[in-house]
């Protein structure tokens, strides 16, 4: 179980490759834990709502309508209104996703520092269209906006990573990288 | 990636002076520079004594308004009924900024003191930094940093063995550029959608959890430890009398030496984008400067000999904003261009005013079919209307930060709009 200060609980790297998917959230310990620690740093459950959103996410890729409703009988809300939270946020998952999830930027700065041809090149490399799960299940390419590191244009985020200086000619050499913090695993 | 040019200011600095320095994130190297001196003083002060240096020293808020900060730290009830809050908006998302993050990556002590003093100064209790969903490795940083100051007794009960107790809690968003406003955070904070609200009530009445509320952006709150230490005159032989102090510049788009810097408030913008950022790549010329992140009123080439001060830019037609300039060469399209900060604005619209949830999307549109070639010159009309249907109508001000580029765009690129519609009426 990942030990996690009550400080920082609602401020974990949800986008990961290393999942470790469960069927109820708060049935294991961790997930008892994580509740517990989020609730107690805030007046309100509700506040506990986007830290739990992204524990569902951390632990199974994507947010689920079932953890939708887990967690608004954690919080004392109502499914619809979590999902109403849910859907507000581009980040929560709302369909499973590639074991990488590519975002690309294509902001302004990105923009005119070639973001869309570097877009264009990660769907030809990945062979998948916008959104969706490549077949072997590893990448979701997907357009961003501002990723907030415009003097290095352009951006891509992987997961909880950040690539920088991104151009078409090295896409091939960021999906090298991924591949090879794969094998490592 | 992304390390951070050293900047040209022959002044100390304040932000930047450990920016590249891994050690300095720990808590022992960051004490032995000097770190947490500000907190100790400000214990040893009332929170008016706090709130006066502040004051004095002249420092605007960071994120964009340049509302005077110690003069919205006043505006908290000076008499509690109940728990205070201080939020601390690192929710940095507009196009062309990239600063907090780097106060986040590598001085996360020094933004941890100003939270800590800042919540001394308006008696809250609880601290909560909003960092923006997509910083994963740079909360990451914060984070480690937080439970040290946690474990060393810098936050949390009888802080420094004062009885003065304060929590601080760090919370991530998960993309939704609306939840950067102070009500939208708020909003997102308190287990909702980033939506913003009407003012009144102000935070400083009524903010998270109904509780006044001051939200600060982190570059003003990690300025503030060393103006306690230092005093406001030491603040004030930076910049100018109505801008004091330094600023991290986020430089962006074609230069030759893109990234952050931290300059005295006051450098002409020219000086910035041709001496610091050494101008454009190729030998290029410059076709515009948006000079204070993409929500801000383009400049041409030659508007560009202005004072980098609020009130400098605002003279010139524009603002300072988050000093993000996105410089575009003579090369650029500046329809496409302005195409895709629309995209932008529509697509981060949070919904709830119909003006913005429409409009932005019309201007998108619009330009979306000007860039292809199938305008007509009545689309210019109605891109004017829409300049005006969008301003002043709203909650917030998402809608107004469309019109800013959009309208100078139109006034000084105009022939750049005809050229690609070629007279059809």
């Amino acid at each position: 179980m990942k030990k996690v200060h009550p400080a920082v609980v609602g401020a974990q790297p949800f986008q990961v490759a290393d999942l470790r998917p469960v069927d109820r959230l708060f049935a294991d310990a961790e997930g008892r834990d994580r509740l517990e620690k989020a609730l107690s740093r805030y007046p309100e459950k509700k506040g506990a709502l986007l830290p739990m959103l992204a524990y569902a996410q951390e632990r199974n890729g994507w947010v689920s309508p079932e953890a939708m409703e887990e967690i608004a009988g954690a919080l004392e809300l109502t499914p619809a209104y979590v999902r109403s939270v849910a859907t507000f946020y581009t980040m929560y998952a709302k369909r499973p996703v590639g074991r990488y999830w590519i975002q690309v930027c294509t902001c302004i700065s990105c923009h005119v520092n070639r973001g869309e041809e570097v877009f264009e090149k990660f769907l030809e490399q990945t062979g998948t269209r916008a959104g969706e799960v490549s077949e072997d299940g590893r990448y979701t390419v997907i357009e961003a906006e501002c990723l907030g590191a415009c003097g290095f244009a352009t951006v891509v985020q992987v997961n909880d990573r950040y690539f920088e200086n991104v151009t078409p000619e090295s896409v091939p050499e960021v999906l090298a990288q991924l591949e090879q913090s794969d094998s490592e695993e | 990636m992304g390390f951070p040019h050293s900047h040209d200011l022959e002044v100390g600095t304040i932000l930047s002076r450990h920016f590249g320095d891994p050690k300095a994130r720990e808590l022992e190297t960051w004490l032995g520079y000097g770190g947490y001196e500000g907190l100790k003083q400000a214990i040893g002060m009332e929170p008016g004594e706090i709130t006066t240096v502040v004051k004095d020293s002249g420092l605007r808020g960071r994120g964009g308004a340049g509302f005077p900060t110690g003069l919205k730290w006043t505006f908290m009830p000076q008499e509690k009924k109940g728990p205070h809050f201080l939020c601390c908006n690192a929710d940095e998302s507009e196009p062309g900024a990239f600063k907090d993050r780097e106060i986040l990556r590598w001085v996360p002590h020094l933004l941890i003191e100003g939270c800590l003093i800042a919540a001394r100064a308006i008696r809250a209790e609880h601290v909560y930094i909003y960092v923006r969903g997509e910083y994963f490795p740079f909360t990451s940083i914060l984070n480690d940093a937080v439970v040290e100051a946690y474990e060393a007794g810098y936050i949390g009960k009888n802080i420094l063995g004062s009885g003065w107790d304060c929590d601080l809690t760090v919370h991530i968003g998960a993309g939704a550029y609306i939840a950067g406003e102070e009500t939208g955070l708020m909003s997102s904070l308190t287990g909702g959608r980033a939506e913003p609200k009407i003012k009144p009530p102000f935070p400083a009445q009524s903010g998270v959890f109904g509780m006044p509320t001051t939200v600060n952006n982190v570059e003003t709150l990690a300025a503030v430890p060393m103006i306690v230490v230092n005093g406001s005159d030491w603040y004030r032989q930076w910049g100018t009398e109505k801008s004091p102090g330094t600023k991290l510049w986020c430089c962006s788009g074609h230069l030759v030496r893109p990234g952050n810097y931290e300059l005295e408030l006051g450098v002409p913008l020219k000086d910035v984008i041709y001496e610091v950022c050494g101008g454009v790549p190729d030998g290029k010329k410059v076709k515009a400067v948006i000079p204070g992140g993409s929500s801000t009123a383009m400049l041409t080439a030659d508007e560009l000999d202005v004072p980098s001060t609020y009130e400098g830019l605002q003279e010139a037609g524009s603002s300072l904003g988050t000093a993000s300039p996105i410089v575009l060469n003579e090369d650029t399209n500046i329809v496409s261009a302005m195409r895709r900060i629309a995209d932008f604005y529509a697509h981060e619209s949070c919904g709830q005013c119909v003006q913005c949830r429409e409009g932005t999307s019309w201007v998108a549109q619009i330009l979306k079919r000007i860039e292809a070639g199938d305008g007509r010159l009545s689309d210019l009309d109605t891109l004017y209307d829409l300049c005006e249907q969008l301003t002043g109508r709203t909650i917030c001000v998402l809608a107004d930060s469309v019109v800013f580029p959009l309208r100078s765009s139109l006034d000084k690129f105009r022939n750049e709009y005809e050229a690609l519609i070629g007279g059809r009426a």
